[in-house]
């Protein structure tokens, strides 16, 4: 299979490679797939007191477009808000990174993966907010 | 682009097809260039040099295999003989039943042709190998019905490059008078045969898997005792009746040269190529969480399967350009399946996805091996810092455990 240059450069240089401790309250951090169906991504995002994304990591297990695909998305999230986040869709992944058909799972699963993150990081903060109010 | 990209890489797909011995390139071309003659034509020299060149070539196939050459037929391929044999002999012994044995992990134009059967009224049953690729014979023999018509088993598995007992299931199949068909693609220049001794009825060869020309095979069908087969192409009559067609004198050449120089080179090759994969085996080994699919010594030393835990088949072959291999991940296959001849064996589908097939032959160097080597030990290296699975393994997470979101 031929890839697109992008894909390749991704696949090759990944950007954002890594792991945040998954416990800090401010981060968020999306596990999805499975090893049986040959991909699992994991996605972390740090968000900052201004509720904006500071930095993401991933790890990734899979075919060389789902490794692009998580890179690529690592790089769109610095920057944005939480809702910014949540907007970004399979189909810009797709354009990007111009997957061929067989690959459309591959950026389906980056979107499933920032929406797992940014859900991890709602309910930290919500855990947080019971306890609280449990202590008071 | 640096020149070593561009360059190609170094070819360890022989189980996929092998390059054509430049010896039997250099036999072909008169018969495309000056003897174009048709074998079937008697009335002139054109078509004697064609006859003479192609009953050549007949009795060097046979020679490889021990058997007469009037028991050889040309085919266009191990595909058109596999399904020639099974479709061919179950219809013309359809009066003794309509039951058909095969395996699990035998190559999709055995599988296929097998499920053809099914669509025409047949019962089939596909024996299930044990996890190191190998047929338990009690099972195979269990399988058998009275109305048990052909079993089909392959000789050396494709994917894992296992051998077969296939004197034992013989026996098993003559003492209940049952068709015993063989597919021996990957076999020929790697295992000795030897159709005098072993109880086979039908056996198919290719030539291209054994460095000769594609689109050319043959079906070998017994004489004593006697088996039938029913054509499937239908015309000239070639072939005693059982496959028309005109016959492609320059690939029957190559084929026939092919299958000589395999039978007399094949005792020193393969002694090197063991040796080569015996290097290969043991340097690969040194990787952590490495499994090898298929019994290793039961084995032919042209092939290594091995499953490098934790790390996608597909985005491994990315990172391995510098060869040219073929993976058991679904993503390399059109299906999205994992290969269906690791989950045969009972390996998980990680370990499928995981896997690589190295397959080596005649032109493997030495450095070639270690050049693989290298680039494994450090291409696994990197891959595994990217892989959440690796983090959570060296973390103690026990996988197994995990309650993925499958998808």
């Amino acid at each position: 299979m031929a890839y697109s240059d992008k894909v390749l450069d991704h696949y090759e240089n990944p950007r954002n490679v890594g792991s945040f401790d998954k416990e800090d309250p401010t981060v968020g951090t999306g596990m999805v797939g499975a090893p049986a169906c040959g991909d699992v991504m994991k996605l972390q995002i740090k968000v900052g007191e201004n509720g904006i994304i500071e930095d993401a990591k991933f790890k990734t297990y899979g075919c060389g477009s789902a490794i692009a695909s998580s890179s690529l998305v690592t790089e769109m999230l610095k920057g944005r808000t939480l809702d910014e986040a949540q907007a970004i869709k399979n189909t810009s992944i797709v354009e990007e990174l111009a997957l061929p058909p067989v690959k459309i799972h591959c950026s389906v699963l980056a979107e499933d993966a920032i929406k797992a993150a940014v859900a991890d990081l709602q309910d930290k903060k919500k855990m947080k907010r019971k306890n609280k109010n449990d202590d008071s | 682009m640096t020149n070593e990209t561009q360059a190609m890489p170094i070819y360890m797909d022989y189980s996929a097809t092998t390059p054509v011995d430049p010896r039997v390139a250099e036999k072909m071309i008169p018969f495309i260039t000056e003897s174009y003659g048709n074998p079937a034509s008697r009335s002139h020299p054109y078509g004697w040099t064609a006859e003479k060149a192609v009953e050549n070539a007949r009795n060097e196939v046979a020679k490889l295999v021990n058997a007469d050459p009037r028991e050889i037929i040309w085919t266009s391929g191990a595909t058109e003989s596999n399904n020639l044999a099974i479709k061919g002999a179950s219809n013309f012994y359809s009066s003794k039943g309509k039951h058909i044995i095969s395996v699990a992990t035998e190559h999709k134009a055995v599988i296929d042709a097998v499920r053809e059967m099914e669509r025409l009224g047949y019962e089939t049953t596909f024996i299930q190998p044990e996890p190191d690729g190998l047929i338990d014979i009690k099972k195979f023999k269990d399988a058998i019905r009275p109305d048990t018509v052909l079993a089909s088993v392959m000789m050396v598995n494709n994917e894992i490059g296992v051998i077969q007992d296939i004197d034992a299931l013989g026996k098993a199949c003559r003492a209940e008078k049952i068709i015993f068909h063989v597919d021996a693609a990957q076999a020929t220049g790697k295992v000795e045969i030897d159709l005098e001794k072993l109880p086979v009825d039908l056996m198919s060869f290719s030539a291209h898997k054994t460095y000769g020309p594609k689109g050319v095979g043959a079906l070998y069908v017994r004489r004593k005792p006697r088996i039938r087969i029913e054509a499937q192409m239908h015309g000239g009559g070639h072939e005693r009746g059982m496959r028309s067609g005109t016959l492609a004198t320059h690939q029957i050449v190559g084929m026939g040269e092919a299958f000589r120089i395999a039978r007399e080179e094949m005792e020193t090759e393969n002694a090197h190529i063991k040796k080569l994969q015996l290097r290969l085996l043991s340097g690969l080994t040194e990787i952590e969480e490495t499994y090898v699919n298929g019994d290793i010594e039961k084995r032919v030393p042209h092939n290594l399967n091995i499953s490098f835990n934790y790390v996608e088949g597909e985005s491994l072959i990315m990172a391995i350009k510098g060869i040219a291999v073929s993976s058991g991940s679904a993503c390399t296959s059109a299906s999205l399946e994992p290969s269906y001849v690791l989950r045969a064996l009972g390996r998980s589908d990680e370990l499928a996805h995981s896997s690589i097939r190295f397959s080596i032959g005649r032109f493997t160097k030495e450095s070639d091996i270690d050049y693989a080597i290298e680039l494994l030990k450090e291409k696994i290296g990197r891959l595994r810092e990217l892989s959440p699975l690796w983090e959570m393994f060296q973390d103690g997470v026990d996988l197994e455990k995990v309650e993925w979101a499958e998808h």
